[in-house]
């Protein structure tokens, strides 16, 4: 084995276990973090209509909710991936199945990760749009809710295919 | 940058934009200016207003209600929501929402101190002036003697004292000098707005470089037509016109040298936003110019609702309301003195 000092021999010699870790970590936290972006931009605007306009607060908190959803999906991700975690023998560390295990949690949890912010912000701007243009018009709201509802199939793509991802991690178990 | 305000604006100006759209949804509407219009006494006015927003402002005054009454207690409202959202405002909203006030400030200073060289008393002056743009030490302008004292005693503490570089003379002030100080104020006024407005940027930029582009069109088109046959000189002219806007600087080149309305028009008419106003006038007719532009103000006005995160609205709504309290005016002093034909010559209508 050659021993020169390369980006690729750097990339190899991480170990799996820390892909993993991190993977799991941006899944949690990434949509915490579009969630509760969305969350802020709907509820800011909310509560500034409903004062002159008060019958809208209930029916706007389902963009409230919509937002938090994207919460949901990441915590559960988090929790599927981290069943998907387990310990191989010391040699069997950076063996290529090992390697591709851990890389497909890192990439699962990156994919959940940012879907889920842009879905969260998403939901929350058209949340936003749609507490100001209820307090107008109350028309208006089924209409901006079939929008939102589109938004926020945009976190589900991301989970569907977070999970499909992930199903492939399987570890070594033995010596080869 | 713009078009990304959407994902920053809310943690600062989320909530009062909110607020601000739920006043102007408070705005009269068509229905309400016909309801006004088919009134006989200023108390049937006040009965219907009584029923919109304004009840609350005018319940409590006695029977003979007077114009000017009616008008005060509407400002008053207008005030008292400035107010309220001026106290929310973090930087730089707060910042913005002053600079919409200093128009006003302009106008009560020149107001002061016209009344002071026709020797008003100063309390009742200072009863006329808009309360929006009231500071502290107003009344002190009734002692200056010209305009060297005026900034050195008052307006050096004010956010108005930037723009006095251009106007320090030692001259008194005669009626001449002071329209020329208000005219050269607003000037520099609108153009450090503009400045401002441009250094937030994205959205709020953009609109209001409009809204305040159309002001700008608007006063040159105005101080030109004011000041012919005036023994202001076409240099004192264009040193008045502000420097941006549409018609900056070949129009203000061409408006200069205007001496009567059709060749004000004819400049007006090369600029295609500017066309469509001038062409609702026929010939040699003024009145209802003023009218055309404030229905072009309008539009625009509430064009810029159309966007959610920017400032824009804010202005937009000071502006729409002060428009109303103009129409009400309009329509109470119809009423006061049985011209009732006269009364759709100069509404407005928002909605």
């Amino acid at each position: 084995m050659a021993y020169s000092s390369s980006w690729s021999r750097a990339l190899v010699q991480i170990s799996p276990y820390t892909f993993s870790a991190i993977g799991i970590a941006v899944a949690i936290g990434i949509s915490v973090l579009g969630a509760a972006w969305g969350i802020y931009i709907t509820g800011s605007s909310l509560i500034g209509a409903a004062i002159k306009a008060p019958r809208i607060t209930s029916k706007n908190l389902i963009s409230v909710i919509f937002c938090e959803a994207v919460a949901i999906y990441g915590v559960i991700v988090a929790i599927i991936l981290q069943t998907k975690l387990e310990s191989v023998p010391a040699s069997q560390i950076y063996a290529a199945e090992s390697l591709r295990a851990g890389y497909s949690i890192f990439a699962s949890g990156l994919i959940v990760g940012f879907a889920n912010l842009v879905c969260g912000l998403c939901v929350g701007i058209i949340g936003s749009s749609c507490a100001l243009s209820d307090a107008q018009n109350s028309s208006l709201f089924v209409k901006i809710l079939v929008i939102e509802i589109f938004g926020s199939a945009l976190g589900l793509f991301g989970v569907i295919v977070g999970i499909i991802m992930s199903a492939q991690a399987t570890w070594p178990t033995k010596a080869a | 940058m713009y078009g990304f305000e959407a994902m920053t604006f809310n943690i600062h100006g989320g909530y009062l934009e909110a607020i601000v759209r739920g006043y102007r949804s408070g705005l009269l509407n068509a229905a309400d200016y016909n309801n006004l219009c088919q009134c006989e006494t200023l108390d049937d006015i006040k009965m219907h207003l009584s029923a919109t927003e304004y009840g609350p402002y005018l319940q409590n005054e006695p029977s003979p209600l007077h114009t000017t009454t009616i008008v005060e207690k509407c400002t008053l409202k207008l005030v008292d929501e400035y107010k309220h959202m001026l106290t929310q405002a973090t930087e730089p909203l707060s910042t913005f929402l002053e600079y919409c006030t200093y128009g006003h400030m302009i106008d009560n200073v020149v107001l002061i101190v016209t009344g002071t060289l026709h020797e008003r008393d100063v309390q009742e002056l200072l009863e006329k002036c808009h309360p929006l743009g009231m500071f502290d030490s107003i009344a002190t302008l009734a002692v200056a003697q010209n305009m060297r004292e005026l900034y050195r005693l008052v307006l050096v503490d004010t956010p108005l004292a930037p723009y006095f570089s251009e106007c320090i003379t030692s001259e008194d002030l005669d009626d001449m000098n002071i329209e020329i100080m208000r005219n050269t104020l607003y000037k520099a006024y609108l153009e450090d707005f503009y400045r401002f407005c441009q250094k937030l940027g994205g959205a709020t930029a953009e609109i209001m470089s409009d809204l305040l582009a159309f002001e700008a069109d608007r006063r040159a088109v105005n101080i030109t037509i004011n000041s012919i046959g005036t023994e202001l000189t076409r240099d004192d002219r264009r040193k008045l016109y502000s420097n941006f806007g549409l018609l900056y600087p070949y129009g203000h080149e061409e408006l200069a040298i205007c001496e009567d309305l059709d060749q004000v028009r004819g400049v007006m008419e090369k600029y295609p936003p500017y066309q469509s106003i001038f062409s609702k006038l026929s010939y040699g007719e003024s009145q209802m110019l003023d009218k055309a532009f404030y229905e072009e103000e309008v539009k625009r006005l509430c064009l810029s609702y159309e966007q959610q995160f920017h400032y824009a609205v804010f202005f937009a709504y000071i502006r729409l309301r002060e428009q109303e309290i103009r129409n009400l005016m309009w329509i109470s002093e119809c009423v006061a003195q049985n011209q009732k034909s006269r009364v759709h010559d100069s509404v407005v209508f928002i909605f």
